[in-house]
């Protein structure tokens, strides 16, 4: 039932004694060995020695994406070359990549939450995992396989696409379980039904799917599709890559493996530590992995943390599905907005998804919000009225998903700014000096 | 008979009005009728052109939003009371106003006037029971 029930069902006072222990390990190891940290340290005259309890270590300075980025590659290491197996990196959509170097100890560590994860899943040695995430220097490939090996399951390593193997794999090969991001699973599923395969046909139990953000919806619809129980899956590359927390069967909220790595919830914006409960930024600081100890990290996910034991027995916290990006959010009027909650409140108004943009000015000491959306063939009318009637039901819609009261304004297609042929979503003008 | 009128939505910018003239001049389209109705921001171009097929190619091409709908264009004779004995019969009927524009030719005394009604239908029936004149895709070529 659990891999590892010592560290999954441990009380919290001896949790919490392992987690304090580790926590001065790692910060001495940073301390002492990465330029960058005793750096930090010695700007607020904080020594390792002053983290005398958990609670502590709200004196450490965040890390964030960006001091990775200027370590890039190899800047961060804490220990020498020599030890270090294997690297991994984040794809740089800004900027240059993200890196992250594992010791074989280090390697071992994922595996070991990883196997956590499959075998909450249900897997067994002789299970056969289907492991189509991608291989390369993302880690969700190599993190999925290091879990099998450490299992000691048998691990496919099909990687990600070629559609018509995967499922004659499936079919031929009896997997037990499918490893993937949710939105190829659920392609993967519709090709099932599109190939007439029959679910008899298959032997899939469950499917571990994370690296993206996905819906109930989505998750229903892969159920139904492969006839699984699914797991959402949850890590990144800058602290170790998938594992670092995964559902249980119970799907109510992701195990993390507290052991290794000590969760926090910040408010994005005072980087005060909010409790349980409370929705705000995870951050999370590694515990034992000592190639690249990571103290701090700001991962930008939104999210809130549950300590209550769960119904599988796990003491472990858990963590609710990520519900968006730190960075995307918009704080206006003293409401959070999020640029989807826009997007969603006009697909309601024209069932169309037309590209806008919000607009956020201060013109005197309140926040005005302009939206501006494109015309498109179906929100264009000869009439006046009718235009007036879209733009008012537009704001209604608005109102209703984000309680903000904002000006609408249409505009000609293609007219709205794009960067690198991405829209621009939102342009904040507000002064905030 | 109802007509064919493009309308197309344009930002009150500078020049977008002058971009979608340009644009059906360069493709030899004769505009015979043209109104805009606007707000501070935008603005409803409608024309009567003479090919409206071509018209809406150019100007899509163009990134132009544009619509295609029926309009009844009359002949209003050119005196006192001349508009309002029309308007009468709609009103009669109950049928409301959505908008109308005017224009005169030099071919004709009378006063061209483009409608656009909330039942068209119900609009064409009541003209056809009157005396009003209501010119086809012919006539307006000839204007
Ligand atoms: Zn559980």
């Amino acid at each position: 039932m659990f891999w590892n029930e010592k560290a999954e069902c441990m009380e919290k006072e001896e949790k919490e004694k392992l987690q304090l222990e580790r926590l001065q390990e790692t910060v001495k190891l940073a301390y002492e060995n990465v330029e960058f940290y005793k750096k930090r340290f010695d700007e607020i005259g904080l020594k390792p020695e002053d983290i005398k309890t958990l609670k502590d270590i709200e004196k450490i300075p965040f890390t964030t994406k960006s001091d990775l980025r200027e370590a890039y590659p190899l800047g961060l290491l804490a220990v020498p070359r020599e030890e270090i197996v294997e690297v991994h990196a984040s794809s740089g959509t800004t900027g240059k990549p993200t890196v992250t170097a594992y010791t074989q100890n280090d390697l071992d560590i994922w595996g070991e939450c990883i196997a956590r994860g499959l075998k909450m899943a249900g897997a067994e040695k002789d299970y056969i995992i289907q492991n189509a995430y991608g291989y390369g220097l993302f880690t969700g490939g190599f993190g999925i396989h290091h879990g099998g090996n450490s299992m000691g399951a048998i691990t496919i390593p099909i990687s990600a696409g070629n559609t018509q193997r995967q499922l004659d794999t499936m079919v031929d090969f009896q997997s037990d379980i499918l490893t993937c991001t949710p939105s190829y699973a659920m392609y993967l599923g519709e090709s099932r039904e599109k190939a007439g395969i029959p679910l008899e046909d298959i032997n899939l139990k469950a499917g571990i799917h994370g690296a993206e953000m996905w819906t109930d919806e989505m998750r229903k619809r892969i159920e139904v599709s492969l006839g699984i129980k699914t797991h959402n899956i949850y890590g990144l590359t800058e602290v170790m890559g998938p594992g670092v927390a995964q559902e249980c069967d119970f799907q109510n909220g992701m195990h993390i493996q507290d052991d290794h790595f000590y969760p926090e919830i910040i408010n994005s914006e005072t980087g005060e530590t909010l409790g349980y409960g409370e929705k705000g930024e995870l951050v999370l600081t590694s515990l034992t992995k000592t190639g690249m100890p990571i103290l701090r990290f700001r991962t930008k996910d939104l999210t809130s943390l549950i300590a209550d034991k769960c119904e599988c027995g796990r003491t472990t916290v858990r963590m609710t599905r990520i519900t968006g990006r730190s960075d995307d959010m918009l704080k206006i009027k003293g409401v959070m907005v999020f640029p989807s909650q826009i997007e969603k409140a006009l697909l309601k108004v024209s069932g169309i998804s037309p590209n806008y943009m919000i607009h956020v000015t201060r013109p005197d000491i309140l926040d005005e919000v302009e939206v501006k959306v494109e015309a498109t063939k179906e929100l264009f009318s000869d009439e006046m009225k009718e235009m007036e009637r879209v733009e008012k039901q537009i704001q209604a819609s608005i109102r209703s998903e984000t309680g903000l009261r904002v000006d609408v304004s249409i505009v000609e297609p293609e007219t709205l700014p794009r960067s690198e042929g991405k829209a621009v979503r939102v342009i904040d003008e507000r002064n905030f000096d | 008979m109802a007509v064919k009128q493009i309308s197309i939505f344009v930002e009150n910018k500078e020049g977008r009005i002058k971009k979608a003239i340009d644009t059906l001049a360069k493709e030899n389209i004769n505009i015979r009728a043209l109104s805009i109705a606007d707000t501070t921001k935008y603005g409803i171009l409608r024309l009567i052109v003479s090919d409206n097929e071509k018209a809406i190619e150019a100007l899509e091409k163009d990134g132009f939003i544009v619509k295609e709908n029926e309009v009844i264009i009359l002949a209003v004779p050119d005196e006192p009371n001349g508009l309002n004995s029309t308007l009468e019969v709609f009103d009669e009927k109950g049928i409301n106003l959505e908008y109308l524009y005017a224009f005169v030719s030099s071919k004709t005394d009378e006063a061209i006037v483009v409608m656009r009604l909330e039942n068209m239908e119900k609009a064409i029936e009541a003209l056809d029971e009157s005396n009003v004149k209501i010119l086809d895709e012919d006539d307006i070529k000839n204007l």
